[in-house]
C-alpha cells in the first residue's frame, strides 16, 4: 500500500514542477540538465508524445475553431462562413447562459465538496492506527468504478419509482423527484459526481499527509495543544501544492468527465433538467447535427478552460509553498 | 489427411463464390430482440439469393445511427443503407445528394415500384412534396392507448374513443384506485399526433414539406394549447401521471399495474406481453370530438431506410433488390408478427388477417388500423429540420409546464419561438 502513496506522490510532483516550468518558462539549473550528443535526438524521444498531441488535440482543436466560423448542413455539402455569429448565437441564448451558469455552480460545489470531504477522509484515515488498511482500501475502492457505472448505481437510489433515496426524502416530507423538478436532478448528479470523485481526492491527500515530516509534527505537538491550530498551521500549508494540484484536477473533472454521469441520469433526454455546458456542445453537435453551433461553444469552453488554468497559475499557485 | 484436403478445397471453392458476390452494408439503431431481428432478416435475404452479401451493422441508438452515417459520409465511408427515425427524416431529405431516392434506385434497377401498395398512413412520411419515395419505409408504429381490463371492469367504465370520455370515465377509474392516465414521449403522442389525430396544420409551407425556407413550426394555437392545458389540469386532479421526458419511466406504472391507460407506441406490444402480468388490450389514441374534423389517422412512427449515394451500380441494385425483398408480404408479416412494428403493405396486412393473426392477437392490428383510418388535409406527415432539437426545447418546455413553473400558453410561445429560430437555423445550412 505504501507503495502506491510514493508512486503517486512522485508522479504528482512530476507534474507539478512540468506545469511550474511549462508557467514560470524557468530555465532548469544547467548543472542538472541532461545532454545528448546529437541535436535532435531528444526530437526522436519526443516524437511519439507530440505526434499524438497533434493528431489528437491540436488538429481536432483548429478543426474546431474553423468550423466555429461556418454555418452548414450536416452531411458537409455546403459551409456558409458566417463570421462570429455562431458565437453571437451561443451566447444570446438564454437556455446557453442559464447552462453555463448552472455549469459554473456544479463546479464549484462538486470540486468543493469532493476536496473537503477527502480532505476529511483523509486526516483522519491518517490518524487510525488498528485496521488502517482496510479503511484506506474501502474508500479509495470507489476509485476503481467508471463514471457511467457510477452514474448507474446512483440512478437506483434516486430512481424516481423505486430508489430507496425518494423513500428517505418522502420520510422527511419531500416528494423527491429526480428527472423531472430541475433541482432534485441537480442534487442527484452532484451526489453522485461529489461521491466518485471522493477517493481520488482521500489518495492524493493521504499520500500528502505522509510525507509530512515526523519531526516537523513533534515540533508543531510541543508548539500547539489544539489539534485544529496544529492542522490550520502547519499540515494545511505543508498540503498546499497537493491542493492545488487536485484543484486543478477537479474543476477539470465536473467540467468534462462528469459527462457519464449526466447522460446516465437525464437518460440522454435532458428536458428541463440541468446539464453541463459539455453535454450542452454533444446535444446540439451530435443530436442536433448543428456543427457550426456545436463548434463555437466548445471554443468558448476551450477558451474559458485556458483563462482559468492561467488564472490558477497567476494568483493562487504564488500563494503555494513547495517545500 | 484426404478429409482435411478436400475441405481445404471445399471451403476454399465457397470462399470464391463468397468473393463474386457484391458486399452491401446497412447501418441501424435497433437493439434487443428488435436488433435479432434485423439480423434474421439480412440472413433471409443472403439466403434468398446468391449475388448480395448484406451486413447489418448495430449503431446504438436512432440519433447515435444517423450522427455514424453522417460522420461516415463526410468522410467517404458511408454504409449502402442507413436507417433514419422519423424526427431525423426531414434531415437526411434536405440533404439532396447524399442519397438515392428509394424510388429511383428500385426502377433504375429494373425492379417495379408501385405506391399505391403502401398503406396510406405509410405513403407520404418519407416522400417528397410530388409523393415520390425518398426512404424506404422499413419499421412502422403508431401511438395506441393500452388499456389494464381488470382497471375497466373496476370502474364499470369503458375505454374512450375520444378525450371528452376519457375526462367523464377518469373520476370513476380514480376511484377504483387506479391512476387513470400516463403516456409516454408527449411530443410524439400530444403534439405529433395530436395534430394528425386532429387534422390540425402542424407548420407552414405544407407542414414544411414545400420548402425549407421560411418553414415556421404552428403550435401556439388555441387548439394545441388546450391539449396541455387539460393534461395540466388532469396531472392537478391526479387523473394524469407525468413522469419526465424519459420513455420507460412513463411506462413503469401501466406495467405495474397501477394506471389504467397508457398511450404508448403499437410496437411496445411485444415488449408489454411479458413485462405485464394483467390482461390488456389496446385501442386508437384518442381524440377531441369538440374539434371539427377530428378522428383522423395517425402520423408513421419509426425508421425509414435510405441508399446512400456514391456507392457503385452493382452495389445500388443489390440494395434495390433488398428493398424490393423487405416489402414482399412474407418478409412485412415476419418483421410485424416478431416486432409489433405494423405491416407497410396492403397486400402484407391481408396476409396477416388471413392467416388469422388477429384473431389470436387482436392488438397488433390496432396499430394498422389507426394508419389506415381516413387521412385529412394536414396527416401525411410533417418536415421540419432540426427536429430533434425542437423536441428537445418541447421537452424541456411541458417539464416546465407540469412542474408548475411555467403557464402552458407561455411555454408553446417559448418552443415556437425557439423551435423557429432552429428552422431558421437549419434554412440557412440546406441553403
Amino acid at each position: 500500500m505504501a507503495e502506491t502513496y510514493h508512486t503517486g506522490s512522485a508522479r504528482q510532483g512530476a507534474i507539478l514542477s512540468r506545469l511550474r516550468a511549462w508557467y514560470s518558462a524557468e530555465t532548469a539549473d544547467p548543472a542538472k540538465r541532461v545532454q545528448f550528443d546529437r541535436p535532435l535526438t531528444p526530437w526522436l524521444f519526443l516524437l511519439p508524445q507530440l505526434a499524438i498531441v497533434a493528431i489528437f488535440f491540436y488538429w481536432p482543436s483548429v478543426q474546431a475553431v474553423t468550423s466555429s466560423f461556418y454555418i452548414e448542413d450536416p452531411f458537409g455539402f455546403g459551409a456558409t462562413f458566417v463570421g462570429g455569429e455562431n458565437y453571437a448565437d451561443a451566447l444570446a441564448s438564454s437556455q446557453y447562459l442559464s447552462t453555463a451558469t448552472f455549469t459554473a455552480f456544479f463546479c464549484a460545489i462538486v470540486t468543493a465538496l469532493s476536496l473537503g470531504i477527502g480532505l476529511l477522509l483523509a486526516v483522519k484515515a491518517d490518524k487510525v492506527i488498528r485496521g488502517a488498511p482496510a479503511y484506506k482500501t474501502l474508500l479509495i475502492s470507489v476509485y476503481a468504478i467508471a463514471p457511467p457505472v457510477a452514474g448507474l448505481i446512483g440512478m437506483m437510489f434516486f430512481d424516481m419509482h423505486m430508489g430507496p433515496l425518494k423513500d428517505l426524502a418522502a420520510f422527511f416530507g419531500h416528494d423527491l423527484r429526480v428527472g423531472i423538478d430541475y433541482w432534485d436532478t441537480a442534487v442527484a448528479v452532484v451526489t453522485i459526481s461529489v461521491w466518485k470523485q471522493i477517493p481520488y481526492n482521500f489518495i492524493f491527500f493521504l499520500s500528502g499527509l505522509h510525507s509530512v515530516p515526523t519531526s516537523v509534527r513533534e515540533a508543531a505537538l510541543i508548539d500547539a495543544q489544539s489539534g485544529w491550530r496544529r492542522f490550520r498551521d502547519v499540515t494545511l500549508p505543508l498540503l498546499a501544492p497537493t491542493a492545488f494540484f487536485l484543484l486543478v484536477i477537479n474543476i477539470t473533472y465536473s467540467l468534462f468527465d462528469t459527462f457519464p454521469i449526466f447522460d446516465v441520469v437525464v437518460k440522454d433526454k435532458p428536458a428541463n433538467n440541468p446539464i453541463t455546458l459539455v453535454y450542452k456542445v454533444y446535444l446540439d453537435g451530435f443530436k442536433g447535427n448543428d456543427i457550426g453551433g456545436s463548434s463555437a461553444q466548445s471554443v468558448i469552453l476551450m477558451i474559458v478552460v485556458a483563462a482559468l488554468t492561467i488564472m490558477q497559475f497567476r494568483f493562487l499557485e504564488r500563494r503555494v509553498h513547495y517545500g | 489427411m484426404m478429409k482435411t484436403a478436400t475441405a481445404t478445397i471445399a471451403l476454399s471453392l465457397t470462399a470464391t463464390s463468397v468473393m463474386a458476390q457484391t458486399e452491401i452494408s446497412w447501418w441501424h439503431g435497433m437493439g434487443g430482440r428488435n436488433g435479432e431481428v434485423i439480423n434474421e432478416i439480412s440472413q433471409q435475404f443472403n439466403d434468398a439469393q446468391d449475388a448480395c452479401n448484406l451486413t447489418p451493422v448495430s449503431r446504438g441508438t436512432y440519433e447515435e445511427a444517423l450522427a455514424s452515417g453522417i460522420a461516415a459520409f463526410r468522410s467517404g465511408e458511408q454504409p449502402n443503407i442507413l436507417q433514419v427515425f422519423d424526427a431525423g427524416a426531414a434531415t437526411i431529405i434536405a440533404a439532396e445528394g447524399a442519397t438515392i431516392p428509394a424510388e429511383d434506385l428500385i426502377l433504375n434497377a429494373g425492379e417495379e415500384f408501385d405506391r399505391e401498395a403502401f398503406i396510406a398512413g405509410v405513403r407520404n412520411f418519407y416522400a417528397d412534396s410530388d409523393g415520390k419515395f425518398i426512404g424506404m419505409p422499413f419499421n412502422s408504429s403508431a401511438p395506441i392507448m393500452y388499456y389494464n381490463e381488470e382497471a375497466f371492469e373496476k370502474a364499470g367504465v369503458e375505454p374512450p374513443k375520444t378525450w371528452e370520455e376519457f375526462e367523464e370515465i377518469a373520476p370513476a377509474l380514480k376511484e377504483a384506485g387506479y391512476l387513470p392516465l400516463t403516456a409516454s414521449q408527449l411530443t410524439w403522442m400530444m403534439v405529433e399526433n395530436f395534430k394528425s389525430r386532429n387534422n390540425q396544420q402542424f407548420a407552414t409551407n405544407n407542414n414544411g414539406y414545400d420548402s425549407v425556407d421560411g418553414t415556421e413550426i404552428l403550435v401556439t394555437d388555441e387548439n394545441q394549447v388546450m391539449m396541455f392545458e387539460k393534461l395540466k389540469e388532469w396531472a392537478d386532479a391526479e387523473l394524469f401521471g407525468f413522469y419526465g421526458a424519459g420513455w420507460g419511466d412513463n411506462l413503469k406504472p401501466f406495467e405495474d399495474g397501477q394506471s389504467a391507460i397508457w398511450i404508448g407506441s403499437s410496437g411496445s406490444f411485444g415488449g408489454l406481453q411479458q413485462s405485464t402480468d394483467f390482461d390488456f388490450s389496446a385501442d386508437f389514441m384518442p381524440y377531441w370530438d369538440a374539434i371539427e374534423g377530428a378522428g383522423t389517422q395517425s402520423f408513421i412512427g419509426g425508421a425509414a431506410l435510405f441508399a446512400m449515394s456514391g456507392k457503385s451500380d452493382e452495389e445500388n441494385a443489390c440494395t434495390a433488390q433488398f428493398f424490393s425483398f423487405l416489402t414482399s408480404p412474407e418478409t412485412q408479416v415476419y418483421y410485424h408478427k416478431n416486432t409489433g412494428y405494423v405491416p407497410i403493405t396492403e397486400a402484407a396486412y391481408e396476409m396477416a388477417k388471413e392467416e388469422g393473426y388477429y384473431d389470436e392477437q387482436p392488438v397488433a392490428e390496432v396499430g394498422i388500423q389507426q394508419l389506415m383510418l381516413e387521412g385529412g388535409e394536414w396527416t401525411g406527415g410533417y418536415r421540419m429540420g432540426f427536429y430533434p432539437q425542437i423536441r428537445t426545447v418541447m421537452e424541456r418546455e411541458f417539464n416546465r409546464i407540469f412542474s408548475g413553473e411555467v403557464e402552458v400558453q407561455d411555454a408553446f410561445e417559448t418552443i415556437e419561438e425557439e423551435g423557429n429560430q432552429l428552422l431558421a437555423r437549419f434554412a440557412k445550412t440546406a441553403g
